[in-house]
């Protein structure tokens, strides 16, 4: 018996390790600067963490497949141009683009399939289409989002921030989707053997094109939350996204091969990471060296679980 | 409907053809089953087995030929979820469940008709349900990842999850080497089931190289050679010596008299293995230079995790109580998971191992290297028409010879292997062991987990595990079917 109850112990060690490490630096944060400890304070800390966390979501259904997405910070950059530019103005032509990129999104799932191509190949190249469309559409920045969309991310939530509603709306919704309904299952069933969903009968190209749809709808969205928070865009805007969501979703617990993620981990890891680079403002140190913090975090929270995988092998 | 009106015949299949790239896998089949009738399908490794089975169910189309399922001919419309549909189903070789997900989990991909919003629930009790019918005292729970159990209870899994009623029919039943990795009284559960599953009027097909499941369970056995249906016989009015003659090859049967009695290492061979323990003195696991080491037991009982400790000791990972003396190589079993490089051609998938030795400075000598591969395609008669194929034209009992001889071509004086012989034919498999005889004979230590009891006697001693554990060691003149599975069973029935 004490094997399997050592095994669950190391279970709950893994679920537990991407909060604690959020745990452990919102704890710095708050002893450096017991103000943060507020309402507005915490907005403020974690504000930008919002757009981040719906493009991690969108990371994590590519990965939950065994592929990886190196174009959703292009594509984030995208549709928040969109909502700078046509949004306003043309709200239909706006949503149809909306559609299509999501669209195009399904038909590079599907193709991944039928071709047998690598996912990064594909998401490479569609990452310079996304950026040459942004280009297009916003050649320098500026643009003006919607009054709605503005006012909407500067709403005033009740009891708790904005950002902590947002993370436990995201955390729920891809807990249910990816973890507990069937479709979810299929998706990581789809990532840990594809020859075995494919014998009981599925076609695995519309699965796969479900889960780049979906992906895109996440990247749709995260790009609209991004353009409300800044009211104007830039096609750059939110090109460090691609790998900082990569980040989150490993911080959060996922593996890149084998249908391994956690949806709440991911939340938790985009906040993290989040932190992790404003983190540096409160110790006064430059914000050059926001993305090596990310990286030294990112590489003690993995060591840190390296060491439980150790402990789990000697027990 | 009159019982009239239900055609005899189940499933028919005339002139079936299918080639892949250079190889002509099934050359104009016919075949037929009826209801409420087990067939056992046998022949070589590449005889077409496998290939008939994915046209029957529905994986891969045919590139001529005629289908007719319960009288009616079902044409180019012919895939796996028509093949569903209509109630075939099937459990393969290499196993096919999502090692990421639960046993529930895996359940519901299988049969998406599970609904409602507490599916989990209903399709792990349905999933149970069957474990408990086909291997009761399973002892597996829905909520388990199939990743963190043994090769064998996938296999119960995975054979219970096809046997799950559901929404759709279930007709005919096609079973690819069931017991391969099953130890044997789950092997003996499932023939049970099978006999009480025909009785229902339902039907089966059987594929394996265990003649004496064949001949326990059906009721006809067909024979398959070179893509073809040689032979049709009723299982109570042939002989395994006739059945064996029409597969085109004659069985060597183990001789106890002759070189598998020599004894392979010399008493006063050096020591090359030694595994000690800190409880029990008779737990202790020694080889001798040029000794065949058997381990034997139920399935999953600690045997592959020796041979990682062995392959884990030799690359001098602390490990106080491995003792070992030299280099190891390991021959998979699990080929799809350990073995093969699925992307890499034939040759370089046999000569990943010894690349060293054709090293010219930085670079790999290609000519020294082809030479290499020739020289054990020959050793091994792998049927092959290139080396440079990509590693999946070749099947199964094929790949398993490449990884004989990535493991032989190294220069390792230890040799380890996993139950390798899974799932090969009986001509393979006399070569290999003619083949380990003399590699021992020339001072290589091998050591052998096997499933199959017979393999055994090509061993000089044998350790039989229980429990992760080693609970007795018998010389060659000692081995017995019983005394094995007593050992085997004896502490758990304590």
């Amino acid at each position: 018996m004490s094997p399997i109850h050592a095994k669950r112990g190391v279970q709950i060690l893994h679920d537990i390790l991407p909060a604690l490490a959020l745990a452990m630096l919102l704890a710095a944060v708050f002893w450096r600067q017991p103000r943060a400890m507020s309402y507005f304070g915490i907005n403020l800390l974690l504000n930008l963490a919002i757009p981040l966390m719906f493009a991690t979501m969108a990371q994590m259904m590519i990965l939950a497949v065994s592929d990886l997405d190196l174009s959703i910070g292009p594509f984030v950059s995208l549709t928040a141009s969109i909502g700078a530019t046509l949004l306003p103005s043309r709200p239909e032509l706006a949503v149809l683009a909306f559609a299509l990129a999501v669209a195009a999104y399904a038909l590079a799932g599907a193709l991944i399939e039928s071709r047998q191509l690598p996912s990064i190949v594909v998401t490479l190249g569609l990452s310079f289409v996304w950026l040459g469309c942004a280009v297009l559409l916003l050649p320098t920045p500026g643009g003006l989002a919607p009054e709605w969309l503005s006012s909407a991310m500067a709403y005033r939530t009740p009891w708790l921030p904005m950002p902590i509603w947002m993370a436990l709306l995201a955390a729920v919704l891809g807990h249910f989707l990816v973890t507990r309904s069937a479709f979810g299952t299929l998706v990581r069933g789809l990532g840990g053997n594809p020859t075995a969903v494919a014998r009981v009968g599925w076609s695995l190209i519309r699965v796969r094109a479900g889960v780049y749809a979906l992906a895109g709808v996440f990247g749709v969205l995260s790009g609209l939350m991004l353009v409300g928070q800044t009211t104007s865009a830039d096609p750059n805007i939110a090109s460090r996204y691609t790998l900082v969501s990569i980040a989150a979703v490993i911080l959060g617990g996922g593996k890149f091969v084998g249908g391994y993620v956690s949806p709440v981990g991911a939340v938790i890891g985009a906040l993290t990471m989040t932190l992790a680079a404003s983190f540096l403002t409160f110790l006064n140190i430059a914000p050059d060296w926001q993305v090596g913090m990310q990286g030294l975090i990112l590489i003690m929270v993995l060591g840190l679980r390296a060491a439980i995988d150790r402990l789990e092998r000697i027990a | 409907m009159a019982i009239d009106s239900i055609p005899e015949v189940l499933f028919e299949v005339r002139d079936a053809a299918k080639s892949f790239a250079a190889v002509q896998a099934l050359r104009g089949v016919d075949f037929q089953i009826r209801r409420g009738e087990c067939i056992g399908l046998v022949g070589h490794n590449g005889a077409g087995k496998s290939t008939l089975m994915n046209v029957l169910s529905g994986t891969f189309a045919a590139d001529r030929g005629e289908l007719r399922f319960a009288g009616l001919a079902v044409g180019s419309g012919w895939d796996v979820r028509e093949a569903q549909r209509l109630g075939v189903r099937s459990v393969y070789q290499e196993l096919s469940l999502c090692a990421n997900l639960s046993l529930a989990e895996n359940m519901r991909i299988a049969q998406p008709q599970i609904k409602g919003w507490n599916w989990r629930m209903s399709a792990g009790s349905q999933l149970v349900g069957s474990l408990e019918r086909i291997f009761p005292g399973h002892g597996l729970r829905a909520d388990q990842v199939v990743g963190d159990l043994s090769i064998g209870k996938r296999q119960m899994v995975e054979i219970a999850r096809a046997f799950t009623p559901g929404a759709l029919p279930l007709e005919l039943m096609i079973l690819d080497e069931p017991t391969s990795s099953l130890d044997n009284q789950a092997a003996a559960q499932l023939l049970a089931y099978i006999r009480a599953f025909v009785a229902l009027g339902k039907s089966c097909i059987l594929i394996s190289h265990k003649l004496r499941e064949i001949f326990t369970v059906t009721d006809r056995i067909v024979v398959m050679r070179d893509g073809q249906v040689v032979e049709s016989l009723l299982t109570d009015q042939t002989s395994r010596d006739r059945v064996v003659a029409a597969m085109g090859q004659d069985e060597r049967v183990v001789e106890k008299t002759s070189h598998a009695l020599d004894q392979h290492g010399s008493a006063d061979a050096p020591m090359v293995v030694k595994v000690s323990s800190t409880k029990e003195a008779r737990a202790e696991i020694k080889a001798m230079a040029g000794e065949v080491i058997g381990l034997a037991g139920l399935a999953g009982h600690g045997q592959t995790d020796l041979l990682l400790r062995l392959q884990a000791g030799s690359a001098n990972l602390s490990d106080a109580r491995v003792w070992i003396d030299g280099a190891t190589s390991f021959v998979a079993g699990d080929r799809q998971t350990d073995g093969v490089f699925g992307l890499w051609s034939i040759a370089r998938n046999m000569n990943v191992c010894w690349l060293s030795q054709f090293r010219r400075r930085v670079f790999i000598d290609l000519k020294k290297e082809r030479d290499g591969a020739e020289h054990w395609r020959q050793r091994l008669g792998l049927v092959t028409p290139d080396l440079d194929l990509p590693i999946f034209s070749l099947s199964g009992g094929n790949q398993q010879k490449v990884l004989f001889a990535r493991a032989l071509g190294s220069s390792a004086p230890i040799i380890l292997m996993d139950d390798p012989m899974r799932g090969v034919d009986v001509g393979t498999k006399h070569d290999v062991y003619a083949l380990i005889a003399d590699e021992a004979s020339r001072g290589r230590t091998f050591v052998w987990y096997t499933t199959e009891f017979d393999e055994l006697f090509h061993c000089d001693r044998v350790y039989v595990f229980n429990n992760g554990k080693v609970v007795g060691e018998l010389s060659r003149a000692e081995l017995s079917e019983e005394r094995v599975l007593s050992m085997s069973f004896d502490e758990v029935a304590a």
